[in-house]
């Protein structure tokens, strides 16, 4: 199934724009974004909220809400492009090739059908198995999700369910048909820490068992810490630095990537949380230059003027910035 | 603890799980107390599903208790609109919580229009002062919620319920979508508010290192029962119930080495079930100190000089007072 033999990637995408028509102008949600996805990799997407994630990764999927136009110059997946292919073929890809956990689990589920419903639909219309087994392997998929009563539980409707274990069933969803690409958009934002434990492990599994490849978005930088093998950093539409997490966790470049670190808040301090300064910017006009400038600390003459191109390292490792708290020598 | 304004004693809900009339029946909270006094916060943490927002839900009058009674400045609560704008809520969904055919200028102004608090000008006026002061562009007032991220609508749900400037605000898990850098903004926000306008947070959170910035005190549950509660520091440092103790070890930090050790070493087995609970303490057949006396009588939340209350008969860091 893989045409290079070593580390073939299930997920490519490169120069992604999304732009949506308004009242007010043209909101430019994603601007040249891209990426790859190696087989049983987790890659993180972490940013500032409103930065384009959960929009760059719909596009994808090709499920974008709203007035919008997407291009892009490439976007592969699993040998097919997705480019190319018509919306039937598409559709059949979802949710047995690539799948996504949605952001908002309440909205993403069906409230008139109860959960062994909706599970049960999805066993039965992609692997024509019978109502019998589809509800039994249901039951399983609750119970690998942390679902307590699976058995009695599975005739609720999402209404019943807390917020935590609707973000669960979402999940059950997303990988009932095992995909080879899972897109997870803060699949764990609900959970405590006890349970956002055990769903990591199921997913470490899941990755280990399948090869499935892993797209998180998630604003818990112990999460990437814990799961990720790389990191991509989005501001205001754009990439604005990726690479190992180990080499961004220890020095970040991006001084924007640099400053999210610095506002985590710890447990054992209760200084004052120090977020940053100013406000992002309008995605209708966003400022000249590098649009993180009127909030950078480091900013230098160059920065309003020119805007920094995405300039390639080491080791996978990037940066859009003219003052980067770290060079990376440029190979 | 100054005069509470907000208290509830001994309350308790059922639901029932697998259909309304012949589901089994069971506690999503149980015999819970708490008090709130004026400019403090007190924040609940504990397992998803273990009844934050069902307890939360009750306090603001969304849902009736079974057992118990809610105290609003030491009278039992009517359901009346004056109360309603005294305590209000930030909902744990803010994509359903957002009416998506209405404006955000609207859906923040609603609490005004119910109140008649600001019409036209003043309106509009407030609406964009409250827009700014939760870090969004004033000009989203035009814009529907659809048109927003996750963050940016969990930002227009805090904006509306602090519209009417409540007494008592209960918060859902009002910034687990938020980037860290907003989360910090927001939480700011809430202690200057409190500050200003002395007004009592609830504040559900599962991110301890939040819960440690802005509380004062500090609610742990476990399915439906409060099994510690105590001052913020001595719950969040030296946390006392074996379940905190757990909570607080499975938290991760932003540092790959060490945050990478919790791989694979989460708990297994069944899932802590409300439905049927174990017999004794909840938590003991996921215990390390459940010894006989755990599987017998459900432990009390008992108050202790000098630290936390605790619903367990073996404390972490009292050893020697069980003699174990
Ligand atoms: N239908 C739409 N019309 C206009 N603007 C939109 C629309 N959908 C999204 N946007 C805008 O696009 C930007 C990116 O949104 P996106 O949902 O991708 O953010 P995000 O990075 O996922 O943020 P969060 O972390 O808060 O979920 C936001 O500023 C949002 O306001
Ligand atoms: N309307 C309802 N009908 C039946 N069961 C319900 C209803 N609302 C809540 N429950 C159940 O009550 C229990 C507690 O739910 P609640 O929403 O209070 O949990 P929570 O602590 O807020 O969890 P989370 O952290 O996941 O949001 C869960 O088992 C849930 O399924
Ligand atoms: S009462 Fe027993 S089982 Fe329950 S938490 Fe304490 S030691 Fe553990
Ligand atoms: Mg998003
Ligand atoms: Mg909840």
């Amino acid at each position: 199934m893989a045409e290079q033999a070593d580390q073939p990637s299930v997920l490519s995408v490169s120069g992604l724009d999304v732009t949506f028509r308004t009242l007010r102008g043209e909101v430019k949600a994603v601007s040249d974004v891209s990426f790859t996805l190696k087989r049983g990799e987790v890659l993180a997407l972490v940013g500032e909220s409103g930065s384009g994630k959960s929009v760059s990764t719909r596009a994808v999927m090709g499920i974008v809400r709203g007035n919008a136009s997407i291009s892009a110059k490439r976007m592969q997946l699993a040998g097919h492009d997705l480019l190319t292919l018509d919306e039937d073929a598409k559709r059949k890809l979802r949710g047995r090739v690539i799948s996504l956990v949605f952001q908002d689990a309440l909205s993403a589920l069906n409230p008139v059908l109860s959960i062994g419903d909706q599970l049960g639909e999805l066993y039965r219309t992609h692997l024509g198995i019978s109502k019998k087994e589809a509800r039994e392997r249901s039951i399983e998929l609750l119970r690998a999700v942390r679902i307590a009563s699976a058995d009695r539980r599975i005739d609720d409707f999402p209404h019943q369910f807390s917020g935590g274990m609707r973000q669960r069933i979402l999940i059950a969803l997303a990988i009932a048909l095992k995909p080879e690409v899972l897109i997870a958009d803060e699949p764990t934002t609900a959970l405590d820490v006890t349970v956002q434990a055990q769903i990591l492990d199921l997913l470490d599994e899941l990755r280990e068992e399948l090869g499935m490849a892993m797209l998180l978005i998630t604003h818990d930088l112990g999460v990437v810490a814990r799961t990720a093998e790389r990191v991509a950093v989005m501001y205001a539409g754009r990439i604005v630095e990726t690479g190992a997490v180990d080499d961004i966790f220890r020095a970040p470049a991006h001084p924007y990537t640099a400053a999210l670190m610095a506002s985590a808040p710890r447990i054992e301090t209760v200084e004052k949380l120090e977020p940053i300064r100013g406000a992002p910017p309008s995605l209708i006009a966003l400022p000249p230059g590098c649009a993180f400038h009127p909030r950078c600390a480091r900013r230098g003459e160059l920065c309003d003027k020119v805007r920094p191109e995405l300039v390639a390292g080491p080791n996978g490792r990037s940066h859009a910035c003219h003052y980067p708290l770290v060079e990376i020598a440029h190979g | 603890m100054a005069e509470p304004i907000l208290a509830a004693r001994g309350l308790s809900k059922t639901f029932r799980a697998g259909g309304a009339l012949f589901g089994k029946p069971f506690h999503a909270v149980k015999d819970v107390s708490l008090a709130v006094a004026p400019g403090e916060t007190l924040s609940v943490v504990g397992e998803s599903g273990c009844g934050k927002s069902t307890l939360a839900r009750m306090l603001v009058g969304l849902e009736t208790p079974d057992e118990g009674e809610i105290l609003f400045r030491g009278a039992p609560i009517r359901r009346d609109k004056a109360l309603r704008r005294q305590v209000q809520m930030v909902f744990q969904d803010p994509y359903l919580s957002l009416n998506p055919r209405r404006t955000v200028l609207d859906i923040i102004a609603e609490p005004l229009d119910v109140h008649g608090l600001a019409k036209g000008a003043a309106r509009r006026q407030r609406v964009e002062e409250l827009l700014d002061s939760v870090g969004l562009d004033p000009a989203a007032a035009t814009r529907f919620p659809h048109e927003f991220s996750g963050g940016q609508r969990q930002r227009i749900g805090i904006a509306r319920a602090l519209a009417a400037e409540p007494s008592v605000l209960v918060c859902d898990e009002p910034v687990s979508a938020l980037d860290v850098s907003v989360q910090a903004q927001v939480v700011n926000l809430l202690i200057d508010l409190q500050k200003r306008l002395e007004i009592a947070i609830i504040f559900i959170a599962h991110d301890l290192a939040v819960v440690r910035a802005i509380s004062s005190r500090v609610m742990v549950m476990y399915l439906g029962r409060a099994v510690e509660m105590g001052a913020a520091d001595q719950v969040l440092v030296t946390p006392s119930h074996p379940y905190t103790v757990a909570l607080r070890g499975s938290a991760l930090e932003p540092d790959p080495a060490r945050a990478r050790l919790a791989r694979g070493t989460a708990a297994r087995g069944e899932p802590p079930n409300p439905v049927d609970p174990p017999p004794g303490c909840r938590f003991n057949p996921r215990c390390p100190r459940a010894t006989d006396i755990c599987r017998g009588e459900e432990p009390l939340l008992t108050p202790r000089p000098g630290t936390t209350a605790v619903a367990c008969y073996h404390p972490v860091g009292r050893e020697q007072l069980v003699g174990a």
